[in-house]
């Protein structure tokens, strides 16, 4: 690669060609402020419109100001990244924004983790030289998300995720100068569009345009009524990122302050989804079995069998591949598998009714809002799980409820829907569903031990992995892929026929549920979403039991209870159909 | 759910001009300016089409469609009038001439009248500038169009 030389800020700076300024700048530790940019380095994400015009900085002997995003390094180039020049630019630049914005910052649900709001405290912004017509739009409440165009400044970040790194195509930048907007088609509301809640426009989104529905005022209505039972479970990946929204390094596992902060905000029981997690490897698992064997003696079986614990990669290919939905594992997520036994075999074992029993789900997950909001997860219109609530969520919870999380001791899950495998935990984060399923499945189908349960493998940060599973001699050809746009590729191998694996795990989100759309903001640092997938690993190695079907609530739950895995009873509750959401067209 | 209530005959029309771009995305903007021919206007069951003839998103389509003046998504008249607003014709007086079609036509500019005989928009220069301020109606080009003038424009359509 080419050197180049070049001065920023008085500093001789050495690069190579190609790099931007942004970047060579800090490699030389010049933080030169971006609000539209974003780089998710270990993920390969980048978006740079250079829309915004903050990072704008002066390279002498050009007329105009550049953007440092964009604009790469020449050789000899003289740039100034502070002068007055660039710092009245900068101003300007963000005060035009900040005219078109409202200023309800107080009341906003991105208050204090608002990057627009930090980049005017940090530029000094005290008063607001522009006042004109501001734009406005109605609010747009799906089932997930909730769409606050007045508060978009057209980064364009929710587009590229939705459309680059996702390929769902749900959002488009539409319209024209003033009147430009980030909108489904037609300018309809999301619940009428081909989004799957995955939440990565809400993971990028600077602003308060885009956020959850929050649901915790129904989880606080909940605990405070007498004639309920609340019972929580919590997901995997929460673990690893609640920390820091108290100030914990990325890659903190709080497990114990966690279950003790869940007990102290009033559940009756605090149970873990881990242990539904568990649960799903029994079912999937011994589906893949089923259908592997039935293809070794020749019948013509749907293979590859494809996971299907992540609800925005049902909503994903319900949409956008309906034809191939028998592909699908029909086992319920982790989720939903936990609200089914909550309401059945929990609910007896207590002597509670159903109606009087609520279950609620803390998830890194938006999606997982919808999710548990189908009718098909409903019995007499009462839903299996209640309330799903983000990790962010269940932050502000703790926090509203005076309890001083860094000062809590380590307390333990409640029984029986509380233990757990190291097979559950690694559900949360890409590629460890499918290892947890290879841990069981290699043990039934070869009727050995499995010594080394740790297939490295299977591991990493990869877009699309694949890997051959030594079966005792039958050799199981597995894929992973992690974001939509690498899951459509799969699956458009498999629609063409040149699929060769056995079995494919997809997770809608990059990194998994680790990098989920409720999670603890990563404001464009991807060494977060590594460090989470790390503590994920931790957990697992730390875990007494690392198979799922050594799990003894879960043997205890079959014999007592369910039977044996895709039992009729199974099925019943554990197992569910997906539906054709592509758009009917009729031609008259 | 969209149900599609067009003509088969135009529908087979315009899958045969997207084929004709080779079915490529990079032609959205040539396949949207066709598809405005054959229908008069844009409508969201023609976008939803052109999107899986395409294989874009139908939100992309539709980005495209809002953001060109060109590309309407209402039907137009029969006799579509454009009035320019380039910067020759509007030192010219073509407001003016725009108020005039407003006041006699009784609507305002994008919209259509309920016979359905005429529809009103503007568009930015024509390269006639010498004509100023210019009218179209249909394909036909009107030049040096004075407010007093667009009466007699219009009685030549009724």
């Amino acid at each position: 690669m080419e050197t180049i030389k070049l001065k920023i800020d008085g500093k001789d700076v050495t690069t190579t060609k190609g790099t931007t300024i942004l970047k060579a700048a800090k490699e030389f530790g010049i933080q030169i402020p971006t609000l539209c940019y974003l780089h998710l380095e270990d993920l390969n994400i980048e978006n740079k419109p250079a829309g915004c015009r903050v990072c704008v900085v002066e390279v002498e002997g050009r007329r105009n100001l550049a953007p440092a995003c964009a604009t790469e390094c020449t050789d000899g180039m003289v740039i100034n990244t502070h002068n007055i020049r660039v710092l009245n630019a900068r101003k300007t630049v963000l005060e035009l924004i900040l005219s078109d914005h409202p200023t309800d910052c107080l009341v906003c649900a991105k208050n204090g983790i608002c990057e627009l709001q930090t980049m005017a405290q940090e530029m000094g912004i005290r008063e607001l030289h522009y006042q004109g017509e501001q734009s406005h739009y109605r609010e747009d409440t799906s089932p997930a998300i909730i769409r606050d165009v007045d508060k978009c400044i057209m980064c364009r970040r929710c587009e590229m995720m939705c459309n680059e790194v996702q390929t769902v195509g749900a959002l488009s930048a539409v319209n024209r100068g003033f009147m430009s907007v980030v909108a489904p088609a037609f300018e309809m509301n999301l619940d009428h569009s081909v989004c799957t809640y995955c939440g990565q426009c809400v993971a990028v989104c600077p602003t308060g345009a885009l956020t959850e529905v929050d649901h915790t005022n129904n989880v606080i209505r909940a605990l405070a009524d007498p004639t309920k039972t609340v019972i929580v479970q919590t997901a995997p990946a929460v673990r690893a990122a609640l920390g820091e929204e108290f100030g914990l390094p990325a890659g903190t596992l709080v497990t114990g302050k966690l279950t003790a902060a869940l007990r102290r905000l009033g559940f009756n029981y605090v149970f873990d989804t881990d242990f539904a997690a568990d649960l799903t490897i029994m079912e999937e698992g011994t589906e893949l079995l089923n259908r592997l064997n039935r293809h070794l003696k020749g019948e013509k079986v749907a293979l590859p069998i494809l996971t299907s614990c992540c609800p925005a990669w049902v909503n994903f290919f319900e949409h956008q591949f309906p034809d191939m939905r028998d592909i699908p594992s029909t086992a319920r997520s982790p989720q939903q598998m936990f609200g089914a036994i909550a309401k059945t075999y929990f609910a007896d074992k207590i002597q509670v009714k159903r109606e009087n029993l609520v279950v609620v789900s803390v998830m890194p997950c938006l999606a997982k809002k919808y999710e548990c909001q189908r009718e098909e997860f409903a019995t007499d219109g009462n839903p299996d799980v209640d309330f799903s609530i983000s990790t962010r969520e269940l932050a502000h919870l703790i926090k509203q409820s005076n309890i001083d999380f860094m000062s809590l001791p380590d307390e333990d899950f409640d029984n029986p829907l509380g233990e757990s495998t190291g097979a559950g935990v690694i559900f949360g984060t890409t590629g460890g569903v499918i290892e947890a399923a290879v841990r069981t499945a290699y043990e039934v189908q070869t009727g050995k031990k499995l010594e080394n349960v740790d297939f490295k493998e299977l591991r990493g940060m990869e877009y699309i992995r694949e890997a051959t599973i030594d079966f005792d001699g039958l050799p199981i050809r597995i894929g992973i892929a992690h974001g939509l746009g690498n899951a459509r590729e799969l699956l458009q191998d498999i629609k063409d026929g040149k699929s060769h694996f056995h079995a494919i795990e997809i997770m809608a989100c990059p990194g998994g549920c680790i990098g989920g759309g409720g999670q603890p903001l990563h404001h464009g640092d991807s060494s977060i979403i590594k460090a989470r997938q790390k503590a994920i690993y931790e957990e697992d190695r730390n875990k007494a039991i690392r198979k799922s079907h050594e799990n003894p609530y879960i043997i205890e739950l079959y014999e007592k209870f369910l039977g044996k895995p895709m039992s009729d009873k199974a099925h019943h509750l554990l197992h569910t159909h997906y539906f054709d959401k592509s758009k009917e067209i009729t031609v008259e | 759910m969209a149900t599609i209530t067009l003509p088969a005959s135009k529908l087979d029309q315009l899958k045969d001009v997207c084929k004709s771009f080779n079915n490529d995305k990079k032609e959205l903007i040539n396949v949207l300016h066709k598809a405005q021919g054959i229908f008069g206007y844009l409508p969201a069951e023609v976008q939803e089409i052109i999107a899986r003839e395409l294989n874009i998103s139908v939100a992309h389509v539709y980005g495209v469609v809002s953001f060109y003046s060109f590309f309407t998504m209402l039907p137009k008249g029969e006799h579509p009038i454009s009035i320019c607003l380039g910067t020759a014709c509007y030192v010219r007086g073509a407001e003016k001439v725009i108020d005039e079609f407003k006041k006699h036509l009784q609507i305002k500019v994008g919209e259509t009248t309920a016979d359905g005989k005429f529809s009103l928009s503007c568009l930015r220069c024509v390269g006639a500038c010498g004509l100023a301020p210019v009218v179209l109606v249909g394909e036909k080009v009107y030049g040096r169009v004075a407010p007093d003038g667009v009466k007699k424009i219009l009685e030549e359509y009724t």
